[in-house]
């Protein structure tokens, strides 16, 4: 599996594998001895069996709504978004959501169409894990990360938009 | 006009070096076209037809002589030494190379100027009314809130991937609309409720392209200080539910119509009441920060110089007309707003040499405290103008090339780049411009006509607005021929309404005659203080059409 990039550009081994959503009539495959990701809706359908599990997170599509989980979302270790396409922009709406919305606290990560150049704008709405495209050059994420040393708005990595920071 | 301070130097710096790094690895082969393509785009960059096309920003279309020398020395040193003035306030570039457009954009940003978001799909450069601030009956200067929404769309982590561009256009003036805010995704009218506090009428989900709109109201009254929560509200809600699967459908004026405006703005109340107490709400003093940039320039006391004005008015036929017709009234007694038409016959309207650029800079310099607004009409205005200085500045104008006193006339058309440049262009607009402009060229029936707006776009993305135009013509393709679409009764202000086509399209060397037979109509049927539009609204558009298609 591909490493993992963290908001610090640090680079460490993935442990979480991305189970797809089953087909219709199939059940639910999960891996034993493995951490995994799977459906979000299918979690909260078994949240019973899930729910304290250290070792099951779950991920999003870009067009699911984060509102489903909204009262259990510090129940996950993992919470992954995935970018069906990096110009698909409604991760970054669910990650903030995730964060300011419903106080995620854990680990929330970019899979799928993760890029370069929208690292930082996916830190700054509260990713803090990234799950490169294989053929991207990971020790350029570092750079990518940090483009820009401050933004003008405020987001999940600052309370404080730029027009009060100025003021203080 | 707004300085940058270190905050703002220290981001426009970053963003080149970021550009300038994207490049690189562009270059390398590290990025995909696609995975490039927005990245050039939201730094302004198009690969055009010919060669690339850099379009750089010019927030709510003001610019300082020092930035207009500069753009001069860029057309020169990395261009043909032209450059194109657009119909949203910014400036274009036609051939610049793609390998050069870092180093431009550090030449912009040391004057304090920059390309972000000129494209792409993301929150594009906030417009407004080009007589902001000078103009007597507006309720406050709508530039420091253009500038507020500019910073707060700058590099906005969660909005720079949405399903599609957004504009925002704002207005203050009661009267007038010289903004166009009703065809804009976003379109504020600054407003006083009945208590008399300051804020915004919202209007979303106007625009032009393919399916034109006019914008409903989704809030009749948002105060000031909630402007930026509730612009991430309708963002937030579009980013998330307007469509992405088909790119025609994909503005947020479907979403709008899908949803109803009703039901539009309750999800947007619903998202706004989480969010509008956060810190990212507006303080007073943030406000005042920005407004401080934004005070009058050092005027003199005068009088207004009515008897000098008339004698020369008298004396000069010339300057007669073009005080008629390219000069305004300005709020301080002594001084007045000119015009200057970037229309004359021959050049495609809104392009400017080199040397006219430095040319407008020395006559801001001069006459106009070192500043001149951009219009989207494709006209640059100065806007604090002596009134006893202004013979001397006219008789400067004629030979310079922006003397043409045909502002608001047939011929000041306004005009997209068209298939001359543009790759999206179905057809060519600038020689139908240029042709009709020859047709017409007897300022003293001009004047006779008086005001009609005559817009004209390549493509139905309709950059020359040509849907607001009280007659537009939209270039078509016809099994690879070229044809002109004539739609008539648009206009763009208070009354926005979208045009009505007239019927069958046109070859090109028809237009000039079109043009005149629909002219031919109006002249017939006004009555004495009618302009075209009202005309057109009382007979309709069955007599235009038995006459031109007869």
């Amino acid at each position: 599996m591909p490493d993992i990039i963290f908001r610090d550009g640090g680079i460490r081994q993935n442990q979480w594998f991305v189970i797809s959503r089953p087909e219709s009539g199939e059940t639910l495959d999960i891996p034993e001895q493995k951490r995994v990701l799977i459906p979000a809706d299918l979690w909260l359908e078994n949240r019973e069996q899930f729910s304290g599990n250290e070792n099951v997170g779950v991920w999003f599509d870009s067009h699911d709504e984060p509102e489903v989980l909204a009262d259990h979302v510090n129940e996950l270790p993992l919470i992954a978004v995935n970018f069906p396409k990096f110009s698909d922009g409604r991760g970054y709406s669910i990650a903030r959501l995730l964060r300011e919305r419903f106080g995620y606290k854990n680990e929330l990560r970019a899979i799928g169409d993760v890029l370069l150049d929208q690292l930082q704008f996916m830190k700054r709405c509260g990713f803090d894990t990234y799950e490169l495209r294989p053929d991207k050059d990971i020790r350029k994420a570092a750079r990518a990360l940090n483009f820009f040393s401050q933004g003008y708005q405020a987001a999940t990595d600052t309370d404080l938009p730029l027009f009060r920071r100025r003021a203080s | 006009m707004y300085v940058y301070d270190e905050h703002d130097r220290q981001m426009a710096a970053e963003r080149v070096a970021q550009f300038r790094d994207q490049t690189e690895r562009a270059l390398a082969g590290e990025l995909a076209e696609d995975e490039f393509l927005p990245l050039r785009l939201q730094n302004g960059l198009y690969v055009q037809r010919l060669a690339p096309m850099l379009r750089i920003c010019v927030p709510y279309g003001m610019l300082r002589s020092v930035q207009l020398r500069r753009l001069a020395r860029i057309t020169r040193d990395y261009d043909k030494g032209y450059a194109h003035f657009t119909t949203r306030q910014n400036v274009q570039l036609n051939w610049p190379n793609l390998e050069d457009v870092p180093d431009i954009l550090a030449e912009l940003a040391e004057v304090e100027m920059h390309a972000n978001q000129t494209s792409g799909n993301c929150i594009r450069n906030t417009t407004t009314d080009q007589f902001a601030g000078v103009q007597s009956d507006e309720l406050t200067d709508p530039r420091p809130y253009c500038e507020i929404i500019r910073q707060w769309s700058t590099f906005h982590p969660e909005f720079a991937y949405l399903p599609r561009k957004f504009k925002v256009a704002v207005n203050a003036s009661e009267k007038t609309d010289r903004a166009a805010i009703r065809v804009h995704d976003i379109g504020l009218q600054i407003v006083r409720n009945d208590a008399g506090e300051l804020g915004f009428r919202v209007h979303v989900g106007g625009g032009l392209g393919r399916t034109p709109m006019v914008a409903p109201v989704i809030r009749e009254f948002l105060p000031e200080l909630d402007l930026l929560t509730y612009l991430e509200a309708v963002l937030r809600v579009y980013n998330r539910y307007g469509r992405r699967d088909n790119k025609f459908k994909a503005r947020i004026k479907i979403l709008v119509k899908a949803l109803t405006p009703e039901g539009f703005a309750e999800k947007v109340e619903a998202e706004w009441a989480h969010i509008k107490d956060s810190p990212s709400r507006l303080t007073p003093e943030a406000i005042e920060r920005i407004q401080a940039y934004f005070t009058e320039p050092a005027y003199a006391a005068l009088d207004n110089a009515t008897d000098l004005l008339a004698r020369q008015r008298f004396e000069n036929r010339g300057f007669d007309q073009w005080l008629q017709h390219n000069v305004d009234v300005h709020k301080k007694p002594g001084y007045a707003i000119v015009s200057l038409t970037m229309k004359k016959t021959g050049t495609p309207p809104g392009d400017v040499t080199d040397r006219q650029l430095e040319q407008i800079a020395d006559l801001a310099d001069e006459y106009s405290f070192g500043e001149v607004r951009v219009t989207h009409q494709q006209n640059v205005v100065l806007a604090d103008v002596r009134q006893d200085r202004l013979l001397e500045l006219w008789e400067q104008l004629g030979p310079m090339g922006f003397g043409t006193a045909n502002l608001n006339t047939l011929t000041d058309i306004i005009c997209c780049p068209g298939g001359d440049f543009c790759a999206l262009a179905n057809a060519k607009s600038i020689p139908v411009a240029d042709a009709i402009q020859r047709r017409f060229d007897n300022l003293d029936f001009l004047y006779d006509l008086g005001e009609i707006d005559l817009n004209i776009s390549g493509c139905m993305n309709a950059c020359g607005h040509h849907h607001v135009g009280n007659i537009g013509v939209l270039g078509v393709d016809k099994k690879g021929q070229e044809f002109y679409q004539v739609s008539l009764g648009g206009a763009s202000q208070h009354d926005a309404t979208i045009g009505k086509i007239l019927g069958p399209s046109f070859a090109r060397d028809d237009m000039p005659d079109v043009i005149a037979k629909i002219i031919d109509v109006y002249v017939n049927k006004r009555t004495d203080e009618e302009s075209f539009l009202d005309t057109y609204r009382r007979v309709g558009i069955d007599p235009f059409k038995e006459r031109v298609y007869a």
